[in-house]
């Protein structure tokens, strides 16, 4: 393969100290990718993302002029089950007396790790002709969605930033024409998300059958019995 | 290596389309430029805001081909996607597949024998020869040319689409690259045919130069409108014959060397004005590029496997991990990105669309051209419906 210039960690990681020394405070930090591929990324927090990206593109032996891709990615939460040794009292019965001891004892603990959504942008820089620096940021959480628009320092985020924002849900601040893009507006879910439920089809397939037939005619009796009862009631 | 720290300046390159003020007291009108029209290449809509014919606004209206192709790769397994990609960008479905596998290849480290990157390369350049042609007969179709220049690059297409079909089983939706290789080999009087397909393409390049370079609709028509200039279409993340009309050096396949293009000596082509002329120029001096390609490596072909042998089919996992791979497509840069969590389907599966990036600039070339030159605009990006909204 050519020059994967952006990819080594070494690199990376020059990357990063190089970014710290311009933008201070910038939060940024190396994530590993133990693939064959080794594409290395920076992680950029959201304060100072635009300052982090506008260094990126104009700093002459960076030169990150090209934004090739943008692509969500969820990660939904995620319940960790640990084992955590505890000193606890406990009551014993040594020698005939009842006493309280402190003990170690093992307990399995779980807790839930928030799931985030991020967003993962390719950088090359066609001036001098390396790349890719995967450059990503993250939300906080599956909830509170919002993060920085790149569309202002490069416009190749435009539409793609609109289809992340359509498909995964993210707001991204600062974008000049957030709008869905491949589904209809009057659409209200985001389909590429993990935890997304397909609606019933049924609807729209003119002969349906095995499956959809079933669930078909489920959903309409459910519907004849709601009516019957909307029926019923109006008419006490 | 080391790095001059600098102060970031404000924002630049904020590229968005100027404002267009009308002119005098006429009435505005609002046109909705398809989705079913023959300009369109399928089903897309401007919606278009004319000032007597000059075009004020412009904002393209996508989805509706779209079928979420990303979400259906994520549920199947990664050679079930295979098949799939021949549907994106139907023209070329090939370099599909190429890109595919190269991202895949990526992502578990796997090699590819010799031959089947041989073969990779005279497939890729064929499909670029037949996807340029058509589109040249597509945009004069579209400046009014009836017929006659689309049905030469036909005639053309048609005979490399017996190629595809007569190797891959199929004339548009091949499916024939895997992962480390290719899926059959090809036979020694396949690869006569080819050379002689080859051999008769300089003629039709000729000839259709003959036909339409110098023809005085088509100059006048082209030169000057819907230029693109350089620094906005690198800011605008624009890629393939439309970045190198706007006169930017930049083919992936002399950047990446991906596969083995560092063997074969070829130029890229550059236009000079980055209007409707230039784009065409440069694929048509492109086609010329890909006819050496394809006669170096239709000599250099050598012996052996098509397939790595120890390439896994069956129970392919690749190990946790994110790999980007990118060609360079007849439409542009094409690239997909995959996540791995060591499963048997990929946990992201993303294609970066070159025929939906390539229209983010399509307001600023329109803008203040006549409504139809908005038609020659939007041929000359060249995309394919089934890649821009998947």
């Amino acid at each position: 393969m050519g020059k994967d210039w952006g990819c080594e960690l070494k690199t990376v990681e020059e990357i990063k100290a190089a970014i710290e020394a311009a933008v201070p405070g910038a939060g940024v930090s190396v994530v590993p990718n133990p693939s064959p591929a080794a594409q290395h990324s920076l992680l950029i927090a959201h304060e100072r993302a635009i300052e982090v990206a506008m260094f990126l593109r104009d700093n002459p032996e960076l030169a990150f002029d090209y934004l090739s891709n943008v692509s969500g990615v969820d990660w939904l939460d995620k319940e960790v089950t640990e084992k955590v040794k505890v000193t606890k009292p406990v009551t014993k019965t040594v020698d005939g007396v009842e006493q309280t001891v402190e003990e170690i004892v093992e307990e399995t603990k779980k807790h839930v790790v928030p799931g985030y959504i991020e967003s993962v942008y390719h950088l090359y820089s066609v001036a001098l002709t390396h790349g890719p620096l995967v450059v990503r940021m993250r939300t906080a959480n599956r909830v509170d969605v919002a993060m920085p628009s790149l569309t202002p320092v490069w416009r190749g985020a435009e539409l793609q930033e609109r289809e992340v924002f359509d498909l995964y849900g993210i707001v991204f601040t600062g974008h000049p024409d957030l709008r869905r893009i491949l589904m209809w507006d009057e659409f209200k879910d985001h389909p590429m998300r993990k935890d997304y439920v397909e609606p019933d089809d049924f609807e729209y397939e003119p002969t349906a059958h095995d499956e959809v037939l079933k669930r078909a005619q489920e959903h309409q009796s459910r519907d004849q019995r709601s009516e019957i009862r909307d029926q019923g009631s109006s008419a006490g | 290596m080391s790095f001059a720290v600098t102060k970031t300046e404000k924002l630049e390159g904020w590229n968005r389309p100027p404002v267009v003020e009308p002119e005098g007291e006429g009435e505005l009108l609002e046109v909705a430029m398809g989705p079913h029209h023959p300009s369109t290449h399928g089903v897309f809509r401007m919606d278009v805001t004319l000032d007597g014919e000059r075009v004020i606004r412009l904002k393209p209206v996508f989805g509706y081909l779209h079928r979420n192709h990303e979400k259906i790769a994520e549920g199947t397994t990664y050679l079930a996607s295979m098949p799939y990609t021949d549907r994106l960008d139907y023209f070329c479905s090939l370099s599909n597949n190429w890109a595919y596998a190269l991202a895949v290849e990526k992502l578990a480290g796997q090699e590819v024998p010799e031959r089947a990157e041989y073969i990779r390369v005279i497939l890729a350049e064929l499909t670029r020869v037949q996807n340029h042609a058509s589109t040249i007969g597509f945009l004069l179709q579209e400046m009014g040319a009836s017929g006659t220049p689309l049905m030469y690059a036909f005639r053309e297409r048609e005979k490399i689409l017996d190629l595809f079909e007569s190797l891959t089983g199929s004339r548009m939706m091949c499916n024939y690259m895997r992962f480390g290789g290719c899926r059959v080999d090809v036979s020694a009087p396949w690869l006569e045919e080819t050379r002689k397909v080859v051999a008769g393409l300089p003629a039709f390049a000729d000839e259709f130069e003959a036909l339409l370079t110098g023809n005085e609709i088509l100059m006048a028509r082209t030169q000057g409108v819907g230029v693109l200039k350089p620094d906005l279409a690198v800011n605008a993340g624009i890629s393939g014959p439309m970045l190198r009309a706007s006169g930017v050096n930049y083919d992936i396949r002399k950047i990446d060397h991906y596969g083995i293009y560092d063997r074969f000596k070829f130029r890229v082509p550059l236009g000079d004005h980055g209007d409707i002329y230039d784009r065409y120029m440069v694929r048509v001096l492109e086609i010329r590029e890909s006819i050496g390609i394809l006669n170096q490596a239709l000599k250099d072909i050598p012996g052996g496997p098509v397939m790595d042998p120890k390439a896994k089919i069956r129970n392919f996992r690749p190990k946790p991990g994110e790999a980007y791979g990118r060609i360079e497509a007849p439409k542009g840069e094409l690239g997909f990105y995959l996540i791995s969590d060591g499963g048997p389907n990929p946990y992201r599966y993303r294609v970066r669309p070159p025929s939906l990036i390539n229209l983010t600039c399509l307001e600023d070339m329109c803008l203040g051209q006549n409504v139809a030159d908005v038609v020659l605009i939007f041929g000359s990006v060249d995309i394919v419906l089934g890649e821009v909204d998947r």
